[in-house]
C-alpha cells in the first residue's frame, strides 16, 4: 500500500516539494510565516488555472503555447468593454472572458485537425496573430487602477481570512484560491470519471488506436483546446481583477512557467500521462522556487535560468521514468 | 447448406494503378480456423482491410451471413462481429489492462461517465472468459508482448466477436508463447468463433488450421482442407517455384592463404580462445544457443570489442581491429541482427541507404557525383533484385526481404572482402529468403568474398555453408563439413548443449 503510493508519479513531486520547503525554510525562516504562505497561495491561482488547461492539452498529446495570448486578449477585451459601457456586474464579464478563450481555443483545434498541423506551430501562430490583433485593433494602453471597474477590483480583494500583523498591517488569504480549488476539482472529475476525459488519455497514448476503438477524436481535440482556451480566458480576467489593472502586453513568458509546472507535475510531453494533483503540486513547487528567489534578492534574469533548468530536469526525469518502465 | 460467415466473391482492388487484389474469392465458415497464407505483398493485408471495412472493393461483393454487404464500414464490420487483432494490437499502453478491456463496451453503449467498479468488472469477465491471469491494474505498456496480445484478444471477444482475424500473430512471440496462443485459438473455436489466421509461417498453419487459402500476387492460387497440404506444397504455392535444397560446396582455393585467420581469439567474458580459418569463397556458418558468444565474436571482428586478445590475420598479415574504422579499412562488413534499428534509415530513400557507407567514394571535392550515385544505385537494385520502383522509394515502405537486400547492397558497395552476416534472413518470408541465399552464394563465388554467417536457422546454415561451426560458452565445440550433417543431427546436438 505505502509502496504503491510512493510509486505514483505525484509522490516524486510531493517529496521534492517538501524537501524544497525544508531547505528554503532553513535558509529563511520567514518562509514559514502565515503571511508568506498566504502570498504563495495567492500567486498559485492564475498560473494554476492556466496549468489545468495546459494539462488537458498535454494529456491529449499536444502542446499549447497560445494560452497567454488568449488570456490577455480575453482580459483586455472584457475590461475595455466594461469601461466602455460602464458595466457594473462581475459574473457576466467572467463568462465573456471565458467564452473568448473558448472560441480562440476552438480555432486552435480546427487548425490542428483540418490542416493536420503540429500543435506547437499552430499555437505559436495563433498566439502571434491574437497578440498582434489585440494591440493593432483594440489598443495598446494599460487600463490603470483609476479606470478599472471598481466592482472587479473589489471582487479580487475578497479574502477568506483576515489577520493583522504585529506592526498593524493587515493581510489575508484570497478567496480566489477557492475558485482555483473548485476548477481543479472539476478538471479532476472530468479527467477521471467522464468518457471525454478518458478519451484524452486514450488519444494521447495511441491516437490511431483511439480512432479504431471508436472514440470521436475530433471531439477529443476540440475539448482539449477549447478547455485550455476557456481556462486561460477566465484566468486572464481573474489576474486583472487581482492586480487592479489590465495591460495588453501582459503574460509574456507565462507559457514557459506554466508548461514547466505541468511537466514538473508529472505530465508526459509525449501525451497520455498526467494528473490534476501532480499539476497542483508542480505549480506550487515552481511558484515557491520563483518567489523564494525574490525573497533571497536574486535577480529576475536568474529566475529565467532556474525555470529553464527546471523544465529540462523535469522532462529528463519523466522521460527516464518512462524508459525505465518499458525496460 | 451455406454456413459462410463472410465471403468475398470475385473481389478486386487497385491502388494507384497497381492491382492489389484480383478476382479473390474466399469464404470463412462459422466456427472454423481458416489460414490465409502468402508472402509479404501478396495481398493478405488488403483482404483484412476489406473484411474490416477499412477499404472498399473496386469489384466484386462481400457477403456476410449470405447477404450482400454493400459499402461495408469499419463500424458495420464490428457490428457483424468481425474483429481484427492488428500486429500493433491497437492497445493503449498508458492505460490499465482493465480500462483497455472496458473502453470498447463503454463506447458501444455511448456512455458519458466512467464507473471504475464497472471497468474492473468488465475487465475481470474478459480475462476469465479467455482463462488467463493478468493483473487488471497493470499498465499495458509495461506488459510483455504475449500478454499484450492476450489483452487484445480478450478485448475482441468482449465485442461479441464471431470472427477474429489475426494478422501475423506469432511474429514477436517465443516458441512457448506460440504454443499458448495455439491453445487459446482452439479454445476460442470451441465457443463457436471463427478465426482467420493470417501468416507466412507454414509450420504454425499446418498445426492450427482446418482450411487454407494461399495468396500470391493478389490472387488466390489454391484453397482446400489443410490436410491436403504439406510444407513443400505450401511453399511452392506461396512462391510459385520449388526452393532448391542443394548444398554449397565452397569455392575457396585450398592452396591460397586464408583471407581471415584467428588464433586464440578471446573476448573477455564471451569468447574463449577460438581458431578459425576463412578462405575467399568460403561461407562458414556459426550456430549456438543465445549467449554462446557468436555475436561477440562478430563484433570483435568488426572492431567493436577492442579489449579482445589473440591474433587476427588478414591475407596472412597480422592486423589490429580496435575500432570500426579499422574494420572498414580492412574491408570487413557487418550486417547486424536487427536491421530495423541497427542497419537501416527507415525513413530515408533506398538510394541513400545503399550509398550510406560509400559517400566518400562518390564525392568530388565537396559535391556528390549524382550521375555516379544514380548508376551505382541502379546497378545494386538490379544485382540484388530489390523490388522498389526507384531509388527514391522510402526503405520503410519495402517488405522485410527487400529491406535486408538493401542492407546487403550497402555493404557490397563498400567492396567488402569479409562479410559477417548476423541472422541474415530473420523476419524475411520464405521466397525472399531463398532469393537472398542465392544472392549471397553467387556473390561469394563471383567476388571471392569470405563470409561468416551467424544464424539460428539450421536449414539455412546447412543449405548455404561449406562448413558449420557450433559454438558453446565461448568455444567452438563441433565442426561439420557441407553435406556431412543432417538437420536432425545438428538440431539434436544444439539441444544437447542446453
Amino acid at each position: 500500500m505505502t509502496l504503491s503510493l510512493l510509486r505514483r508519479p505525484e509522490a516524486i513531486v510531493a517529496v521534492a516539494l517538501l524537501l524544497a520547503m525544508v531547505i528554503i525554510g532553513l535558509v529563511n525562516p520567514a518562509f514559514w510565516s502565515l503571511d508568506n504562505q498566504f502570498g504563495l497561495l495567492r500567486s498559485n491561482v492564475v498560473i494554476g488555472i492556466m496549468a489545468l488547461g495546459v494539462l488537458l492539452v498535454m494529456i491529449s498529446g499536444g502542446i499549447d503555447v497560445s494560452f497567454p495570448a488568449f488570456a490577455v486578449a480575453a482580459m483586455y477585451l472584457t475590461v475595455k468593454g466594461m469601461v466602455q459601457f460602464n458595466y457594473t456586474g462581475v459574473a457576466l464579464p467572467f463568462v465573456a472572458a471565458t467564452l473568448i478563450g473558448l472560441i480562440l481555443g476552438a480555432f486552435n483545434a480546427f487548425c490542428i485537425r483540418a490542416f493536420r498541423m503540429i500543435p506547437l506551430i499552430v499555437t505559436l501562430g495563433t498566439a502571434s496573430v491574437v497578440r498582434g490583433l489585440l494591440l493593432g485593433l483594440v489598443g495598446t494602453s494599460t487600463i490603470n487602477v483609476d479606470k478599472m471597474p471598481p466592482q472587479l477590483i473589489d471582487f479580487g480583494k475578497t479574502d477568506i481570512v483576515n489577520l493583522t500583523l504585529a506592526d498593524g498591517s493587515r493581510y489575508g488569504l484570497t478567496a480566489m484560491i477557492l475558485i482555483y480549488a473548485a476548477l481543479a476539482l472539476a478538471v479532476h472529475l472530468a479527467l477521471r470519471y467522464t468518457m471525454i476525459g478518458r478519451s484524452l488519455y486514450a488519444f494521447g497514448g495511441a491516437p490511431e488506436a483511439a480512432a479504431r476503438v471508436g472514440f470521436d477524436t475530433r471531439k477529443t481535440l476540440l475539448f482539449a483546446y477549447c478547455a485550455a482556451g476557456a481556462l486561460a480566458g477566465f484566468a486572464g480576467l481573474l489576474h486583472s481583477s487581482m492586480i487592479w489593472l489590465a495591460n495588453p502586453r501582459d503574460f509574456v513568458g507565462f507559457e514557459l512557467d506554466v508548461i514547466a509546472a505541468v511537466v514538473l507535475g508529472g505530465a508526459s510531453i509525449f501525451g497520455g500521462k498526467g494528473s490534476v494533483l501532480g499539476t497542483l503540486l508542480g505549480v506550487f513547487l515552481l511558484v515557491m522556487i520563483k518567489n523564494s528567489l525574490i525573497i533571497m534578492h536574486i535577480d529576475t534574469t536568474w529566475q529565467q535560468v532556474v525555470v529553464g533548468l527546471v523544465i529540462i530536469a523535469a522532462t529528463t526525469l519523466t522521460a527516464w521514468r518512462d524508459r525505465m518502465r518499458v525496460a | 447448406m451455406d454456413a459462410s460467415l463472410i465471403e468475398l466473391d470475385g473481389v478486386g482492388k487497385n491502388f494507384a494503378g497497381i492491382r492489389a487484389l484480383d478476382n479473390v474469392t474466399l469464404a470463412v465458415r462459422r466456427g472454423e480456423i481458416h489460414c490465409l497464407a502468402g508472402e509479404n505483398g501478396s495481398g493478405k493485408s488488403t483482404i483484412i482491410k476489406i473484411m474490416s471495412g477499412v477499404y472498399q472493393p473496386d469489384e466484386g461483393e462481400i457477403l456476410i451471413d449470405g447477404t450482400s454487404a454493400r459499402r461495408l464500414t469499419p463500424v458495420e464490420s464490428v457490428h457483424h462481429g468481425i474483429q481484427v487483432i492488428y500486429q500493433d494490437f491497437s492497445l493503449f499502453g498508458n492505460l490499465t489492462v482493465a480500462e483497455n478491456l472496458a473502453l470498447n463496451s463503454f463506447l458501444r453503449e455511448s456512455r458519458r461517465l466512467v464507473s471504475w467498479r464497472e471497468v474492473r468488472r468488465i475487465g475481470r469477465r474478459a480475462l476469465d472468459r479467455l482463462g488467463v491471469d493478468i493483473d487488471l491494474d497493470a499498465e499495458v505498456g509495461a506488459l510483455p508482448t504475449s500478454s499484450k496480445q492476450l489483452v487484445a484478444i480478450a478485448r475482441a471477444l468482449m465485442s461479441d466477436a464471431r470472427l477474429i482475424i489475426m494478422d501475423e500473430p506469432t511474429t514477436a512471440l517465443t516458441r512457448n508463447e506460440v504454443e499458448r496462443l495455439m491453445t487459446i485459438i482452439r479454445a476460442i473455436q470451441r465457443d463457436g468463433i471463427a478465426v482467420l489466421f493470417v501468416s507466412h509461417k507454414i509450420g504454425e498453419m499446418l498445426e492450427i488450421g482446418e482450411n487454407l487459402t494461399v495468396m500470391r500476387n493478389g490472387r488466390v492460387v489454391i484453397e482446400g482442407p489443410i490436410v491436403e497440404f504439406d510444407e513443400v506444397s505450401i511453399t511452392r504455392h506461396m512462391t510459385g517455384h520449388d526452393i532448391s535444397t542443394a548444398i554449397y560446396e565452397g569455392a575457396g582455393d585450398p592452396e591460397a592463404p586464408p583471407r581471415l585467420e584467428l588464433k586464440g581469439l578471446t573476448v573477455p567474458g564471451a569468447v574463449e580462445g577460438v581458431d578459425l580459418s576463412l578462405r575467399s569463397g568460403d561461407i562458414i556458418g556459426l550456430s549456438g544457443l543465445i549467449g554462446a558468444g557468436r555475436t561477440d565474436l562478430a563484433l570483435a571482428l568488426f572492431g567493436m570489442r577492442p579489449h579482445h586478445t589473440g591474433e587476427i590475420r588478414i591475407d596472412g598479415k597480422p592486423v589490429s581491429l580496435r575500432g570500426v574504422s579499422d574494420a572498414i579499412h580492412h574491408r570487413i562488413a557487418y550486417v547486424p541482427e536487427d536491421r530495423l534499428t541497427e542497419g537501416l534509415f527507415l525513413t530515408q530513400s533506398v538510394q541513400r541507404n545503399i550509398l550510406a557507407s560509400s559517400f566518400d567514394r562518390i564525392t568530388r571535392g565537396l559535391v556528390i557525383d549524382r550521375a555516379r550515385a544514380e548508376a551505382w544505385t541502379a546497378e545494386m537494385i538490379r544485382a540484388m533484385q530489390i523490388a522498389a520502383p526507384s531509388g527514391s522509394t522510402s526503405v520503410g515502405d519495402l517488405s522485410g526481404g527487400n529491406q535486408q537486400r538493401v542492407v546487403l547492397a550497402r555493404w557490397l558497395l563498400t567492396e567488402a572482402r569479409i562479410l559477417i552476416l548476423n541472422g541474415p534472413t530473420v523476419g524475411v518470408d520464405v521466397g525472399s529468403k531463398a532469393e537472398i541465399h542465392r544472392i549471397i552464394r553467387d556473390l561469394t563465388v563471383k567476388r571471392g568474398l569470405a563470409v561468416l554467417m551467424i544464424s539460428d536457422d539450421v536449414p539455412e546454415l546447412l543449405g548455404n555453408c561449406n562448413e558449420v561451426i557450433l559454438m558453446h560458452r565461448g568455444r567452438f565445440v563441433e565442426r561439420y563439413r557441407a553435406g556431412s550433417a543432417t538437420e536432425e543431427a545438428l538440431t539434436d546436438r544444439l539441444r544437447s548443449l542446453r
